[in-house]
């Protein structure tokens, strides 16, 4: 298996504790919008050309927001925020929207490089497709920079564009669709998102058209002190699918940064829609300190019957994950499910899992989860499943693994199950185990060494979701799932 | 190749003293049966031969090729050559037999600073030894040792030790939960690896296995020291009198 082999040979290229993508980009920017008020949002809305309907829906939001009290009843403990000490507006000064790649700041273009994510459009050369072409869409700290592939999609009839463009380009379709599945008060770091969100990508699917490629998004947050607002909008008309990925990463700071994002995917008649996500947001240091709040709403309506939407999220990085992407399985026949791999390690807290909410007829879920605790991290799954009066032969299936490494980690499993109608069969199954010793000493004596061992035992752990990513993706998934715990063990 | 001068080992965690001054010289082509009964130490020196942590040597040492085995990792043993088949297999929960034995010989080829064995080659390599042992290819794609039958168990360890090629074997109750084909495929498997360049120590309870695999040398462990060495017909004496003449001489 190369992966292993290939991590192993990472992790000991690495010294302790060393964020890959800590760097920070010397890039001239723009910073605006200090402190939450009517302002700040008025700044955000003029700076991104919005009609006046967005920005009164905005205002609406932040006049909600300032009735709310943060909840806190996830198992993460955080100093309160200060939301007027925080920018909520930071653009490269190079980019007034998104245009071509030429014109770009090539210090902008280095740092996408030296991710490891690819912004020049691969030559189609003598018809000969080259294989794993994903379109990019990246977003650095409060714009979008770049949106790779757009016009061979739009020939398919596809809009992927960012979400401010798409707000000037396409209002009926926003119109429709934006907090549709989330509502602006659905809880508190959503209602902020809607009155301050900045960027984030838009996915439009024709009926009936397969999407031709992988689509992304790659957020990166750079500058300081800088809250990153993420929205993201996806819908998939009849009979359409498409497979979505995001990444994200930011600097090594010693503060702590803020990212509160909303996602919503709307998946009509037999659409079906894969939205997976590798966060890899910096997680704070060995002491605990810095890192990524990472508070995010992520919702799918199964609007249409026989619609499908299925999440999958490897969760390395983030000194705090507050994160339950959903399903609602309003349509019938519809189908909802959730892989995903959290791993914590260092002081990493994560409070993550998902929601399924069955109210159409023989709709089903399948939800698998598996946590990796390290270090004096603190790891739980919270997850509902939930069937409604009428949601009639509604099925679910939950696994939830957890594996602790080391002694001053926790793991914690909290499930909640309604169900309002006799027909409905749900299923829970939770483990919890230990990377045994008796393991470890049988991999070293065949003559792996500890960091190899743990990386191929916790493969073999996270097995089942790793399998759900595209293929493009899973490999890099299992690099970084080692490279967080580094150090884990000994 | 392997000399066991006056070792002396406690368990670390209670301090309960399990071997009390072994003395045993096993040169390279040679097979030694180490026998005895339940508790007299058998396994715990093969334990403390891999480097296993629980135990604690407060005396003696341990020469393998020249080296001082103690000062040496569990890993790095296992590079230099000391093969342990186990007489309880560990499960790896969703790794691929197939992926457990790549990424072993991998891990071994690299400290030994060769190159990684490309995917054509490691796929004949195995399909090969794991022929002999009656080992399936559907076998291969199943997690290591997850629900393997006894016999799956160790004819999975004897085609691990065949494709890492040691120098030193050291078979743990290797013939336990064996019925009887399954000890010929696996005793054959053993048989096959005889060579002048290597040693083998069998520890065993019964007679049977040293039918198949015959040793040079035979040696009586009770209550933590080798009471009696002898040849092959040692073991046919043991069969037939059982072992309370050596406790006694213990």
């Amino acid at each position: 298996m190369p992966a292993v082999q290939e991590t192993i040979d990472q992790v000991k290229a690495i010294d302790v504790d060393q964020y890959k993508y800590g760097f920070v980009s010397d890039i001239d920017s723009e910073k605006g919008a200090k402190g939450l008020s009517e302002e700040t949002v008025r700044f955000i809305s003029a700076k991104k050309q919005e009609p006046e309907w967005m920005t009164e829906w905005r205002l609406d939001a932040l006049r909600r927001f300032q009735t709310m009290e943060e909840p806190n009843w996830a198992r993460v403990d955080y100093p309160k925020i200060d939301f007027d000490a925080l920018y909520y507006w930071a653009s490269p000064k190079s980019v007034e929207g998104p245009k071509s790649l030429d014109e770009v700041d090539p210090e902008l273009l280095a740092t996408y490089e030296k991710l490891g994510i690819p912004l020049r459009e691969q030559e189609i050369l003598a018809g000969v497709e080259p294989k794993n072409r994903v379109a990019v869409d990246a977003v650095f700290d409060s714009v979008s920079v770049v949106t790779t592939f757009k016009e061979e999609l739009k020939k398919a009839g596809v809009i992927f564009c960012s979400i401010s463009e798409a707000i000037r380009e396409h209002p009926e379709l926003v119109k429709k669709y934006l907090g549709s599945v989330v509502p602006v008060t659905d809880n508190y770091y959503a209602t902020l998102n809607s009155a301050v969100f900045s960027d984030g990508s838009f996915v439009y699917i024709p009926e009936g058209v397969r999407c031709p490629m992988e689509l992304s998004t790659y957020f990166r947050i750079n500058e300081m002190n800088t809250g990153q607002f993420e929205r993201t909008l996806i819908i998939a008309e009849k009979g359409s699918y498409v497979s979505y990925l995001e990444g994200c990463t930011a600097p090594q700071r010693d503060e702590n940064q803020l990212h509160a994002a909303v996602v919503e995917l709307v998946a009509l008649d037999d659409a079906e829609i894969k939205y997976s996500t590798v966060q890899n947001w910096f997680p704070g240091d060995s002491e605990g300190k810095g890192g990524i709040y990472n508070f995010v709403t992520k919702r799918g309506d199964c609007r249409g019957k026989n619609s499908k939407i299925s999440w999958t999220q490897v969760e390395t990085g983030s000194a705090i994950t507050w994160k339950y992407p959903s399903c609602i399985l309003r349509g019938d026949n519809s189908v909802g499910e959730f892989y995903s791999i959290a791993v914590s390690n260092g002081y990493q807290q994560i409070d993550s899992g998902t929601k399924m909410i069955h109210l159409g007829k023989n709709t089903s879920s399948r939800i698998i989860s598996k946590g990796i605790s390290a270090g004096k991290s603190s790891n739980t799954y919270r997850g509902l499943v939930s069937a409604h009066r009428k949601a009639s032969n509604a099925r679910n299936f939950t696994q939830c693994d957890s594996l602790l490494i080391g002694q001053d980690c926790g793991a914690h499993t909290v499930p909640y199950i309604e169900s309002k109608n006799a027909s409905a069969v749900f299923e829970h199954e939770a483990t919890t185990s230990k990377i045994s010793d008796d393991q470890m000493f049988y991999c070293l004596q065949r003559g792996l060494d500890e960091e190899g061992a743990v990386a191929l035992i916790v493969n073999g752990f996270v097995k089942d979701v790793i399998q759900q990513l595209p293929m493009e993706f899973a490999v890099e998934a299992q690099k970084l799932i080692s490279i967080s715990l580094e150090g884990s063990v000994g | 190749m392997l000399e066991i001068k006056n070792l002396h080992a406690r368990i670390a965690e209670d301090g309960t003293e399990i071997l009390r001054g072994i003395d045993l010289k096993v040169n390279a082509g040679e097979i030694h049966a180490i026998m005895g009964p339940n508790g007299s130490g058998k396994s715990t020196l093969s334990y403390i031969l891999a480097g296993k942590e629980d135990y604690e040597v407060t005396e003696g040492e341990i020469i393998f090729h020249g080296e001082n085995l103690l000062d040496m990792e569990a890993d790095e043993r296992a590079v230099a050559g000391v093969f342990l088949a186990f007489q309880y297999p560990i499960e790896i929960p969703g790794v691929a037999t197939m992926e457990f034995l790549k990424t072993a010989l991998n891990a071994q080829r690299k400290a030994k600073g060769k190159a990684e064995l490309s995917i054509p080659d490691f796929m004949k390599l195995v399909k090969e030894k794991a022929g002999d042992l009656n080992v399936t290819m559907d076998m291969l794609k199943r997690p290591l040792n997850v629900g393997f039958s006894g016999g799956e168990k160790k004819r999975a360890e004897i085609l691990q030790m065949s494709l890492l090629e040691p120098s030193l074997c050291v078979l743990d109750e290797t013939d336990s939960g064996l019925d009887i084909d399954a000890l010929r495929i696996v005793s054959e498997g053993v048989n096959k690896l005889r060579s002048p360049e290597r040693a083998m120590v069998v520890i065993t309870h019964y007679q049977r296995l040293l039918d198949h695999i015959i040793p040079d040398v035979v040696h009586v462990l009770s209550k933590g020291k080798i009471v009696k060495t002898g040849g092959k017909e040692l073991a046919l004496e043991l069969e037939k009198n059982g072992y309370a003449d050596f406790i006694e001489a213990a």
